[in-house]
C-alpha cells in the first residue's frame, strides 16, 4: 500500500486526481456542447424554415386563433358543447386500451417473472415481445389498422393497448419481482392452479403498485389518443385536423378543440396524480 | 358482548371486500359493453377491408414481376412491380419469359404456361383446367371458356381476368398483362442496372472486378447505398434525424429545466409568488402536450426536424422542471450547510452541495426520456415531416409499397430498441462508474 510510504504526497497525489477528473468532466462537457450545438445547427439548416427567421413568427399562429376567436366568443360555448363527444371518444380510447393493456401486461409479467412464470423455459420469449411490443410506436400500428379497418377510434384502441401492455408489462415485471412469495407456496401445498397461485397469492400484493402505473399510464394514453386521432383515428385530435384545414378566418373552433383537450389533460393529470399521493399516504399510515 | 362486535366487524370487512371484488369487474364489464357500442365494433367486420390486408401481409413478403404487352404497338415490357426503376432492359429479360415477335412465351412454373398472341389475347394452359385461349376482337373479349365461370377467372365483355396460384393473367384492349409473384423484397440490395445485381456476396467480396472502373468494394457499396428503390441513404438519414430530434429535444429541455427547477423548488426559491409562477408555467407546458406544440411551431418554423426538437423540447421543460424541481426538494441540507461551512459562496454550495445529490436522480430521467422521445420523434415526424416518421406516412399514402413500410417498421423498432440498450448502458455508466 502505497499510503503507508511516509514519501508519499496525499495532497499532491490529491490534486492530481481532481485535476484529472475536472479534465475528464470538462472534456465531456465540452463534447455535449458541442454536440448540441452542432446538432441544432444540423436541424436548423434542414428545416424548410430557418429558427432565426421563424422565431418571431412563433406567436403568429396563437394570436390568429385569438384573433379569430375574440369577434365570435359568444359561439365559443357551442363549440365546446360541439366537440364533447370527440372528447369523450378520445378519453374512452385511452381508458379501453389503459385496460386491456394493464390486462395484457399483467399475464405478460407473471409469465415473465422469475418463480412466478408458468413456464420457466418460455420467460426471455415473453420478455423479448414484451420489448418489441413496447419498441413499436402507436403510430406505426394505428396507420396500418386505418388502412384495413378504417378510420375510427378501433386502430387506435389497438394500437396504444398494444404499446402500453408492453410497457407496464416491464414495470410490473418489477414489481413482482419484489412479490413475497410464502403465499404462492401455501396456495401451492393446498393443490391450487397456477391461476388461483397468481390470483389469490400475487395479485393481491401488487395490486396497488400495478394500478399506480395504470394511472400514470392513462395519463400518457389521453396524449397518444389525441394524438392518433390526428393522423387519422378518430376523436378530438381528427377533429382538430378539420378544424385546422379551414385554414384562417375559422380558427375558432380550433381554439375550442385546444381548450378542451388542455384541459381534459390538466383535469386527468391532477385528478391521477391525487390518487396516487392518496394511496400513497394510506400506504404510510398502515 | 365482544365477541358479537369482532364478527360484526368481521362480517362488515368480508361484506366490503366482496363488494369490491364482485362490484369492480362488474363496473369495467359495463364500460366494455358500453364502449363496444359507441366504438362500433358490430359494424366492424362490415368496414373492415380483408382485401387490403391481404394485399399488406402478401406485398410485405413477396414482390411481384409484370409482363406487359402492348396490344396495339406489340411492344413488351417486363417490369418488377412495373415500376420504371425496376424495368428489365430489352434482351435481359429474366429466363422464365421468352420474347419472341411470333408470341411471347411465359413459364409461370408448375406447368403453368402462358403464350401472349402479338395481336392481343393470350393462351394460358392451366395444368388440371386445360388451355385457356382468349383473344380480343375489337373492344370485346373472345374465349373458349364457358358461360359458368369458376371463381379464379372473371370477365366482362372488355375484360378478362385469370389468377391461379402461379400469377395473374389479364386481358384488356389496350394490354394483355401478366403478374408472377415471388418471395421476398425485390432488388432490395441492387437495381437492374448495377452490374452487381444477380451476384452473391461471396462473388462480390472475393471474385473478378464486375464493373472494370472500380472496385467490387466500392462499386458495390455505392450502388447499393444510392439504390433508387429503397434509397438506403435517405433512410439512413432520416433514423439519424429522428434520433437528433429525440436527442436535441430531450438535453435541450434539461438544459432549459434545470435553473427553472430552482426556482420552483421550495427549499431554494426566495419569493412564493415567483414559485407558484413557474410551476403554473410547467403545469401549461406539459398540459398543451407534444401534439398542440408541434402545430403551433410548425406553422413558424415549417416542417422538419427543428420543428419536432422544439416541440419535443418545450413539452419536455414542463415534465423536467416538475421531477428536478421535486428531486431538489428532497435534497438533504446537511451536506450544503458541510460545504457553505468551509467558506463557500451560494453558487459553489449549489455546485458541490446540490448538484452531486441530484446528478443520478437528472441521469436517470434524462435517459428515460431521451429512449421514450425516440419513440416520440417518430410519431411528431409523422405529423410535422420529419425523420422516419415522414417516410414512414409517405410509404403508407402510395398504399402498395408494403414491403417498404414493413421496412421502416422494422428499422423503427430497432432503432427504439438500440436506444434502449444505448441509454440503459449509458444511464449504469454515469451513474455507477467514475
Amino acid at each position: 500500500m502505497t499510503h503507508a510510504d511516509p514519501t508519499f504526497d496525499t495532497r499532491a497525489h490529491y490534486m492530481a486526481l481532481m485535476a484529472r477528473k475536472r479534465l475528464y468532466g470538462g472534456l465531456v462537457l465540452a463534447v455535449f456542447v458541442a454536440l448540441m450545438a452542432s446538432g441544432f445547427m444540423l436541424a436548423d439548416e434542414r428545416n424548410a424554415g430557418g429558427f432565426w427567421r421563424g422565431l418571431p413568427h412563433v406567436f403568429d399562429f396563437p394570436a390568429d386563433v385569438i384573433a379569430d376567436t375574440a369577434p365570435k366568443l359568444d359561439q365559443l360555448p357551442g363549440h365546446l358543447v360541439t366537440y364533447f363527444p370527440a372528447l369523450v371518444e378520445t378519453v374512452n380510447i385511452a381508458a379501453v386500451s389503459t385496460l386491456i393493456g394493464a390486462v395484457l401486461a399483467m399475464a405478460l409479467s407473471l409469465l415473465s417473472t422469475r418463480g412466478l412464470a408458468r413456464w420457466p423455459r418460455l420467460i426471455p420469449l415473453f420478455r423479448r415481445s414484451m420489448d418489441i411490443m413496447r419498441a413499436v410506436p402507436e403510430i406505426v400500428i394505428a396507420l396500418v389498422l386505418i388502412f384495413i379497418l378504417g378510420g375510427g377510434p378501433v386502430p387506435a384502441m389497438i394500437a396504444i393497448a398494444f404499446h402500453t401492455a408492453g410497457a407496464l408489462g416491464k414495470l410490473f415485471s418489477e414489481v413482482n419481482e419484489n412479490a413475497d412469495l410464502k403465499p404462492v407456496e401455501g396456495l401451492q401445498s393446498v393443490g391450487a392452479t397456477w391461476f388461483q397461485r397468481m390470483w389469490l397469492g400475487v395479485v393481491p400484493q401488487v395490486s396497488p403498485n400495478y394500478f399506480s402505473y395504470a394511472l400514470l399510464r392513462f395519463e400518457i394514453n389521453i396524449r397518444a389518443s389525441a394524438i392518433l386521432g390526428f393522423v387519422g383515428a378518430g376523436g378530438i385530435g381528427y377533429e382538430l385536423k378539420n378544424a385546422m384545414s379551414w385554414g384562417q378566418g375559422k380558427f375558432d373552433e380550433a381554439a375550442a378543440i385546444f381548450i378542451l383537450l388542455f384541459a381534459t389533460i390538466v383535469v386527468f393529470d391532477q385528478l391521477s396524480s391525487h390518487i396516487r399521493n392518496a394511496m400513497i399516504a394510506k400506504k404510510g399510515s398502515h | 358482548m365482544a365477541d358479537a362486535a369482532l364478527y360484526a366487524s368481521a362480517d362488515r370487512l368480508f361484506a366490503r371486500k366482496r363488494l369490491i371484488s364482485f362490484g369492480l369487474p362488474a363496473l369495467v364489464l359495463v364500460y366494455l359493453v358500453y364502449v363496444f357500442f359507441a366504438f362500433d365494433i358490430p359494424g366492424l367486420a362490415e368496414r373492415a377491408r380483408m382485401d387490403n390486408a391481404r394485399a399488406l401481409v402478401s406485398d410485405a413478403y413477396s414482390y411481384k414481376t409484370h409482363v406487359t404487352q402492348d396490344n396495339r404497338s406489340g411492344a413488351l415490357t417486363v417490369a418488377i412491380e412495373g415500376e420504371r426503376k425496376g424495368t428489365y432492359a430489352p434482351g435481359t429479360e429474366p429466363d422464365w419469359v421468352t420474347p419472341d415477335a411470333a408470341g411471347t412465351r411465359v413459364d409461370l412454373g408448375e406447368g403453368h404456361v402462358v403464350v401472349f398472341d402479338p395481336a392481343g389475347g393470350f393462351t394460358y394452359d392451366v395444368p388440371g383446367f386445360g388451355p385457356i385461349v382468349a383473344h380480343m376482337d375489337g373492344r370485346t373479349v373472345t374465349s373458349n371458356l364457358p358461360e359458368a365461370l369458376p371463381d379464379w377467372i372473371s370477365a366482362s365483355r372488355t375484360r378478362l381476368q385469370v389468377q391461379t396460384e402461379a400469377g395473374r393473367v389479364s386481358l384488356t384492349r389496350n394490354k394483355t398483362e401478366l403478374f408472377r409473384y415471388f418471395p421476398g423484397w425485390e432488388l432490395f440490395f441492387f437495381t437492374l442496372d448495377s452490374p452487381y445485381h444477380g451476384h452473391g456476396l461471396g462473388e462480390i467480396l472475393l471474385g473478378d472486378r464486375l464493373d472494370a472502373s472500380r472496385s467490387n468494394i466500392a462499386g458495390a457499396w455505392h450502388d447499393f447505398w444510392q439504390n433508387n428503390m429503397w434509397r438506403h441513404a435517405d433512410v439512413a438519414w432520416a433514423l439519424f434525424e429522428t434520433i437528433l430530434m429525440a436527442f436535441l429535444g430531450t438535453f435541450g429541455a434539461a438544459i432549459v429545466a434545470l435553473p427553472l427547477a430552482f426556482l420552483s423548488a421550495k427549499n431554494f426559491a426566495p419569493l412564493v409568488a415567483l414559485r407558484f409562477g413557474v410551476r403554473r408555467v410547467f403545469d401549461f407546458l406539459r398540459g398543451v402536450d407534444g401534439l398542440i406544440w408541434t402545430i403551433v411551431l410548425s406553422r413558424a418554423f415549417g416542417p422538419g426536424p427543428l420543428t419536432g426538437s422544439l416541440a419535443i423540447l418545450l413539452t419536455d421543460t414542463g415534465t423536467f422542471g416538475k421531477l428536478f424541481s421535486e428531486a431538489l426538494e428532497n435534497v438533504d441540507g446537511k451536506q450544503i450547510e458541510g460545504v457553505s461551512s468551509t467558506g463557500a459562496r451560494p453558487l459553489q454550495s449549489y455546485r458541490f452541495g446540490v448538484i452531486p445529490q441530484i446528478t443520478p436522480v437528472l441521469i436517470s430521467q434524462l435517459f428515460y426520456y431521451l429512449e421514450s422521445n425516440t419513440r416520440s420523434a417518430t410519431i411528431i415526424g409523422a405529423i410535422t415531416g420529419g425523420g422516419i416518421g415522414l417516410l414512414l406516412t409517405q410509404a403508407m399514402i402510395t398504399q402498395k409499397d408494403w414491403e417498404e413500410v414493413s421496412y421502416y417498421i422494422v428499422l423503427v423498432v430497432l432503432m427504439v430498441m438500440a436506444m434502449d440498450s444505448l441509454s440503459g448502458w449509458l444511464r449504469r455508466k454515469l451513474i455507477s462508474g467514475s
